[in-house]
């Protein structure tokens, strides 16, 4: 039978009139749980922005025409030599074409599929610019430009002009900023690139491209699909790469095993190839929550070492509410439920720094040319850290709370009464 | 006539540092509004024998009976709720928890018991006050009264659940003859006019002499 009022009053009593200890205690778990939810904000925050600046222009699954060797080379198939054990030197690369055979039907196809979002065509290939005499080598993709920004942001990555632009100029360009700096060319510009065959285009500028990668704007520059076909005098279904974007990540693995098999083509779904990233990732969430656990167990400490002192203080109380009735349980209790009160008021507290906290990061500032897209600090606003941040300063107090009490609960009246 | 408290072959030992019959063999029995003193030399063994009597040390052998229930072998869950109920304690010292008021202490074995609503307790507490003449004393904090006072404080506290018997640890020995004079007093009284059964420890011959009966201790053993 526990009289929860009379428990409760008791631990109120004892903390009001010790205020400045346990005041002090709860400062230990609200600035714990205000730097964890600050830095756990910030932190995924940040995470989240590195991962959508690869992820958000990465398509899931990349399809394309590998050069590779074939697998099976003839002396393979030949049957004289079946059982022989055959040693071929200098195998050479398969000819094979470029171009994605029948890409327009398995674009199609794809497309029909419920869990792709979208797929679509790029044509890449090596250019030069040319400005006077110097010609500076370079890659151009052909793309459909909105479809683009509306699958993989593309938009986000334009500082000057716009996709729909583009779409609109028959012999537009979109011109890395790093080459447009180098040949001081701006939009309205006109840039004459020569395909490696000889043959020299004229384009006009329509808008800058940054990717945030210095290498790759100082080469890359995009185009319409048909620009890039009628440059390489190639026909409309000449396609070198499909980009697929899914609704569901996760099934980027499977469906591009399908469509190796289905297709023979290579098909390289996005976490194969960024498996760096997933890593990255990990282990500063696990730097961000080593630093907040290693807090959280400081102010453990600090809650543990006040209420030893007060249940040393409160020797003679204990042994009076012992010896008029109470049991070893609800002096226990009596001192939990005061571990937990100061848990509960400093972790709400924490949890409060926490959010005026990190509003005041989002606010500050943040440019970088590498990030065309963000302006202040990335933050992380999830009720989910809030929620594991209360749960874990309760469990922290809890045990900070739990070894004191139990030798409250253990304090033999007796000796307490006769020792006087 | 009905016997309150009753010890029947009360043994005990202290283990640490060596082994040492401290209570050997006792036996006796208080009845309904008895008022009993126990004597005896430091160290023979009547605080021990009283905390054995008032459950709150419960390792020894030999059986202990209150209201004719054997107690000896209950939980400490079980026997901190008798001592809640049936048992009032006051101590040589004035354990009173000083950050409550006066009522607050009074009140807390009966909210602890939790019988009755708040209120009901509140009117009790104010009428133990009363009877021992320091209801005035009621909204003061604990550690604001007099030594005398904290005495009747305590007295009043150990009367707030109407129990079956009062325990005193020399609660006389820390006051100066008048305040003993008055606590004697009000015993007497409640063993007079509430039937109640008191059983309190004592070095002090003239409080001894004024009760029912004297039980003295030597060396562990009831002599008579």
């Amino acid at each position: 039978m526990v009289n929860w009022t009379i428990i409760l009053n008791i631990a109120k009593t004892h903390l009001l009139t010790k205020f400045k200890q346990t005041a002090i205690a709860a400062l230990g778990v609200t600035f714990g749980i205000g730097a964890y939810i600050t830095l756990v904000s910030f932190m995924t925050g940040l995470n989240a922005m590195l991962d959508d600046l690869i992820l958000n222009q990465t398509p899931h699954i990349h399809i394309y025409n590998e050069i590779e060797p074939s697998k099976k080379q003839p002396v393979d198939v030949y049957d004289a030599f079946k059982n022989s054990f055959n040693v071929v030197h200098s195998i050479k690369p398969k000819l094979s074409q470029k171009k994605i055979h029948n890409a327009l039907p398995i674009i199609h196809f794809l497309n029909e599929k419920e869990e792709v979002k979208g797929a679509i065509p790029q044509i890449k290939t090596q250019i030069f610019y040319i400005s006077g005499s110097i010609e500076i080598a370079g890659n151009i993709t052909g793309i459909q430009p909105v479809e683009e920004a509306r699958l993989f942001n593309f938009r986000d990555y334009i500082i000057e002009g716009a996709p729909e632009k583009l779409k609109n100029t028959d012999n537009g360009i979109l011109l890395g900023s790093g080459i447009a700096k180098k040949m001081s060319l701006h939009v309205g510009d006109r840039v004459q690139i020569s395909t490696i065959n000889g043959d020299i285009f004229p384009l006009r500028i329509v808008g800058i491209y940054q990717s945030g990668v210095a290498d790759i704007d100082a080469i890359q520059s995009f185009v319409n699909l048909k620009t890039v076909q009628r440059i390489l005098g190639e026909a409309e279904n000449y396609i070198t790469d499909i980009n697929v974007k899914l609704f569901d990540i996760d099934k980027a693995l499977p469906l591009s095993k399908k469509i190796e098999q289905q297709f023979h083509l290579t098909a390289i779904d996005i976490n194969t190839a960024n498996a760096q990233f997933e890593t990255g990732t990990t282990i500063r969430n696990l730097i961000t929550y080593a630093v907040s656990v290693t807090l959280l167990i400081v102010a453990g400490f600090g809650i543990y070492n006040i209420l030893n002192m007060l249940i040393y203080e409160k020797m003679n109380d204990i042994a009076i509410l012992k010896a008029i009735g109470f049991s070893g349980k609800d002096v226990q209790y009596i001192f939990m439920s005061q571990a937990m009160i100061i848990g509960i008021v400093g972790g709400v507290l924490g949890l409060l720094i926490g959010l005026i906290f990190t509003n005041i990061i989002s606010t500050i500032p943040f440019k970088t040319e590498a990030l065309p897209t963000v302006e202040t600090y990335p933050i992380n606003f999830n009720g989910w850290f809030y929620i594991i941040g209360i749960v874990f300063a309760m469990i922290s107090t809890f045990f900070a709370g739990y070894l004191p009490s139990q030798k409250a609960k253990k304090i033999d009246p007796v000796k307490i009464i006769r020792g006087q | 006539m009905k016997t309150v408290l009753e010890a029947k072959n009360i043994n005990k030992y202290f283990k640490k540092p060596v082994l040492f019959h401290v209570l050997k063999d006792i036996n006796f029995k208080i009845n309904e509004g008895e008022f009993v003193s126990i004597m005896g030399k430091s160290g023979c063994g009547k605080s021990t024998l009283l905390y054995i009597l008032s459950t709150m040390d419960s390792d020894y052998e030999g059986d202990l009976y209150l209201n004719d229930d054997l107690l000896t072998g209950d939980s400490r869950n079980k026997l901190s709720y008798v001592r809640n109920k049936h048992i009032g304690f006051v101590f040589q010292f004035h354990y009173l928890l000083s950050e409550f008021t006066v009522l607050e202490n009074v009140m807390l074995p009966a909210k602890k018991l939790g019988e009755k609503s708040v209120k009901e307790i509140e009117k009790n507490a104010l009428e133990k006050l009363s009877i021992l003449n320091i209801e005035h004393l009621a909204h003061k904090k604990a550690s604001q009264v007099s030594g005398g006072e904290k005495q009747r404080v305590a007295i009043a506290r150990a009367l707030i659940n109407n129990p079956s018997i009062i325990m005193g640890d020399e609660p006389t020995g820390n006051l100066d003859s008048h305040n003993a004079d008055n606590v004697f007093n009000i015993f007497k009284k409640l063993s007079v006019e509430e039937n109640l059964s008191l059983l309190i420890v004592t070095h002090d011959e003239d409080f001894a002499n004024r009760t029912d009966r004297i039980i003295t201790m030597e060396d562990g053993r009831i002599i008579s």
